[in-house]
């Protein structure tokens, strides 16, 4: 589905990435760890196609080169970024801004775009099985959210999008166990064998409920080293510093 | 740049001229023009007396020059003050008369003027250039007693109405571009309701500027009179040219006891091309009087075109417990410049004023929020509160806040909060992240900050003006 080929990013003459190889097969689960600034957000903003990055080497998803695609087609094509920041939009209700997103989407795709009272009906389904209040969805986009119901907002979007790819960056940060489980309980009842997961995180809590068929560990802008998910709770013990 | 590569310009789908024979008063600002513009409105001589002493005021009076954008000198002499669609020198008694090529361009502009399309209950007065071409719904509204006609049809059927009213709340000599309409004021719309009346339907005019070299100066006089409500709208369009047309309107309200008026303005008059040639210079003077206890004014305006807009809708509360109220967006993009904002005027007792301000600045152009809130010393316990916005795309646009407050009674309080905000690379990321391209991001975006202002428009209207943000700010990202 995806495939990395010695990638390279820099920004603001800062070197970020330096040769990262990566591949992901349908149904599979991956999960970064790695120290602060070892690049794991560039990778996930690369990714999605965030502007300000001067890239070298090759991203091809489901066979096609994402290059110099927007980072709207790229979301269009079945990309999603559950932000480790989700950003407020005031004056924006929570509802407009998911159905306009789901149309935008579905349109690019070539599907019908669905009228307001089917997609209500949806939203709210999604909303129930994450135990978020449908009240919730009538207040401004992220404004006033906690950080956990900011974290549970991206995940009822990536279920609501059903993207091929979803990349979570650090939505395990600022979380209680109790949202963590939700999150967790989340993925795991969105994961199927053709869709599949890249998980940036810094502990191996995550791991504990979400389970990894594969972790690397990121250093330098390179990964130097993958293993299954034992290698979570080895890191656990040992740390990153034990690796380099 | 020619009027024909103008029209080239996508950008402003109102673009077009309608080619029709019109009837025009000679050039030129004199007394000749006035008595023409007089004489073919079959005016009594009490109107063409009130027009000559404005014209003899406006002699000693200079243009005002204070505000922040600044545009090149106008030739008075050499504009036309009366245009009007040759078919109707005879004014059509119904909507059958009417030249089928302007019923045309109003149904261009979406406006339909053919009653039995009854379109969600909106009675609509339209002008076109000089004349109020059409109004529709007169019968059932005639019914409830209210009165809705073009100005000049009510100076003729309602004198004692219009006697007693127009320049009540806008003086004869009151500056330069509201005495210059009251000299050569051409047409507009005249509304008024009775007492204890509700209005039953929306209100509304549409006006469009044809005519080249031509000067619309419209008037609009509005009485609420104890105890009703009226909700009344008022659109503008003008075709593409390479010239600066001026607009130079008057609208007064007035509202007694216990009375509401609600006036919002979508404007969106040519606002010139990407390079700041041509659009209208759009200097209106609009005024509310609270006369009456309790009554309340409530102004809301969207205003996206224009290559200068420079108004102060304002709200003079003279009965106790009267309300005033001004939401606006403003959009300037391009080379397009807006001085705009507000007044109110604290007279009664328990007053209130509320004013919610959004500008919006992109590419070149530059916004400017000015209001004054005077609080008179007899106008005890009253309050106000302003809330003014501004929002930066890009960064060689502006946008400025300049309040004016003065506050005369120590039982009455002020509050002020202004923030400037440009717009965020991050929440774009965010929306394009979630497959929205750049235009529907800032779109959503733009409308997110509207919104305080966007939900006080009526229904029909709200959803035109959201489409009409996003149209006016396309291509402002890049």
């Amino acid at each position: 589905m995806l495939n990395i080929k010695n990638l390279e990013a820099t920004i603001e003459n800062k070197h970020i990435l330096r040769g990262l190889n990566l591949e992901i097969k349908p149904g599979e689960v991956h999960a970064i760890m790695g120290p602060n600034g070892s690049g794991k957000s560039t990778l996930a903003n690369v990714l999605s196609g965030k502007n300000g990055y001067d890239i070298k080497g090759d991203i091809s998803f489901n066979g096609e080169n994402l290059g110099e695609l927007s980072t709207e087609v790229r979301a269009q094509k079945g990309i999603f970024l559950a932000f480790q920041y989700p950003l407020e939009i005031p004056g924006v209700n929570t509802n407009i801004f998911l159905k306009t997103s789901l149309n935008a989407i579905r349109k690019a795709k070539g599907e019908k775009e669905l009228d307001t009272l089917t997609f209500l009906k949806l939203i709210k389904e999604k909303a129930l099985e994450l135990g978020i209040d449908e009240k919730f969805l009538s207040r401004q986009l992220n404004v006033g959210f906690s950080g956990g119901e900011k974290k549970k907002n991206e995940i009822l979007q990536m279920k609501l999008l059903q993207p091929k790819l979803s990349i979570l960056d650090e939505t395990d940060s600022g979380l209680d166990i109790d949202a963590l489980r939700i999150v967790a309980d989340g993925v795991n009842s969105y994961k199927n064998k053709n869709n599949a997961f890249l998980i940036i995180t810094h502990y191996q809590r995550l791991l504990d409920y979400i389970k990894p068929d594969f972790i690397h560990v990121l250093s330098d802008g390179k990964i130097i080293k993958t293993g299954n998910a034992s290698l979570g709770i080895e890191l656990e013990k040992t740390g990153y510093s034990n690796l380099a | 740049m020619k009027t024909e590569d103008l029209k080239n310009n996508k950008e402003y789908k109102y673009g077009f001229t309608t080619d029709i024979e019109s009837f025009r008063a000679p050039k030129g600002l004199n007394e000749d023009t006035i008595k023409f513009i007089s004489k073919i409105k079959k005016e009594p001589k009490w109107m063409l007396d009130w027009r000559l002493k404005a014209y003899n005021r406006l002699k000693v009076l200079k243009e005002p020059n204070w505000q922040k954008p600044k545009y090149p000198k106008i030739n008075y002499q050499d504009l036309y003050y009366y245009s009007a669609p040759k078919s109707s020198s005879e004014k059509p008694k119904n909507l059958d008369e009417i030249d089928p090529k302007i019923l045309e361009t109003y149904k261009k502009l979406g406006i339909p003027l053919v009653e039995q399309k009854r379109l969600n209950g909106i009675a609509v007065d339209a002008v076109f250039d000089s004349v109020s071409v059409a109004t529709t719904f007169k019968g059932e509204l005639t019914k409830k007693g209210i009165i809705f006609c073009s100005i000049s049809e009510a100076i003729q059927k309602h004198p004692d109405l219009v006697k007693k009213y127009l320049g009540s709340v806008i003086p004869l000599s009151d500056h330069y571009f509201a005495t210059l309409n009251s000299a050569v004021f051409t047409d507009g719309s005249f509304v008024y309701i009775p007492p204890n009346t509700k209005c039953p339907m929306e209100l509304s005019t549409y006006f469009r500027i044809n005519a080249s070299e031509t000067g619309q100066f419209e008037r609009t006089l509005i009485i609420a009179d104890k105890g009703s409500y009226v909700s009344y709208l008022e659109g503008c369009t003008a075709p593409m040219r390479d010239e600066n047309q001026l607009h130079a309107a008057n609208v007064e309200l007035i509202a007694l006891d216990d009375a509401e008026i609600k006036y919002s303005t979508v404007q969106n008059w040519y606002p010139g091309d990407e390079k700041g040639v041509g659009g209208i210079y759009n200097f209106v003077t609009k005024r509310g009087a609270c006369r009456g206890k309790n009554s309340k004014i409530s102004w809301t305006q969207v205003e996206t075109g224009s290559a200068i807009t420079w108004k102060y809708p304002s709200c003079i509360l003279q009965g106790d417990n009267s309300v005033g109220e001004f939401y606006s967006i403003a959009i300037t993009n391009n080379f397009q410049k807006a001085d705009t904002g507000t007044k109110m005027i604290h007279l009664g007792k328990n007053t209130k004023s509320k004013i919610i301000s959004k500008g919006i600045s992109a590419g070149n152009a530059d916004n400017m929020y000015r209001g004054l809130v005077d609080i008179n010393s007899k106008a005890s316990n009253s309050r106000n509160y302003t809330q003014c916005d501004s929002l930066l795309m890009g960064n060689k646009c502006g946008a400025h806040t300049v309040p004016y407050i003065k506050n005369n009674n120590a039982t009455s309080t002020i509050e002020h909060e202004a923030t400037t905000t440009k717009i965020n690379e991050e929440q774009l990321y965010y929306c394009n992240q979630r497959g929205l391209d750049q235009e529907e991001a800032v779109s959503l975006i733009v409308n997110g900050f509207c919104k305080e202002v966007l939900q006080q428009l009526p229904m029909e209207f709200a959803v035109e003006a959201q489409k009409l943000v996003a149209i006016s700010l396309e291509g402002s990202v890049g």
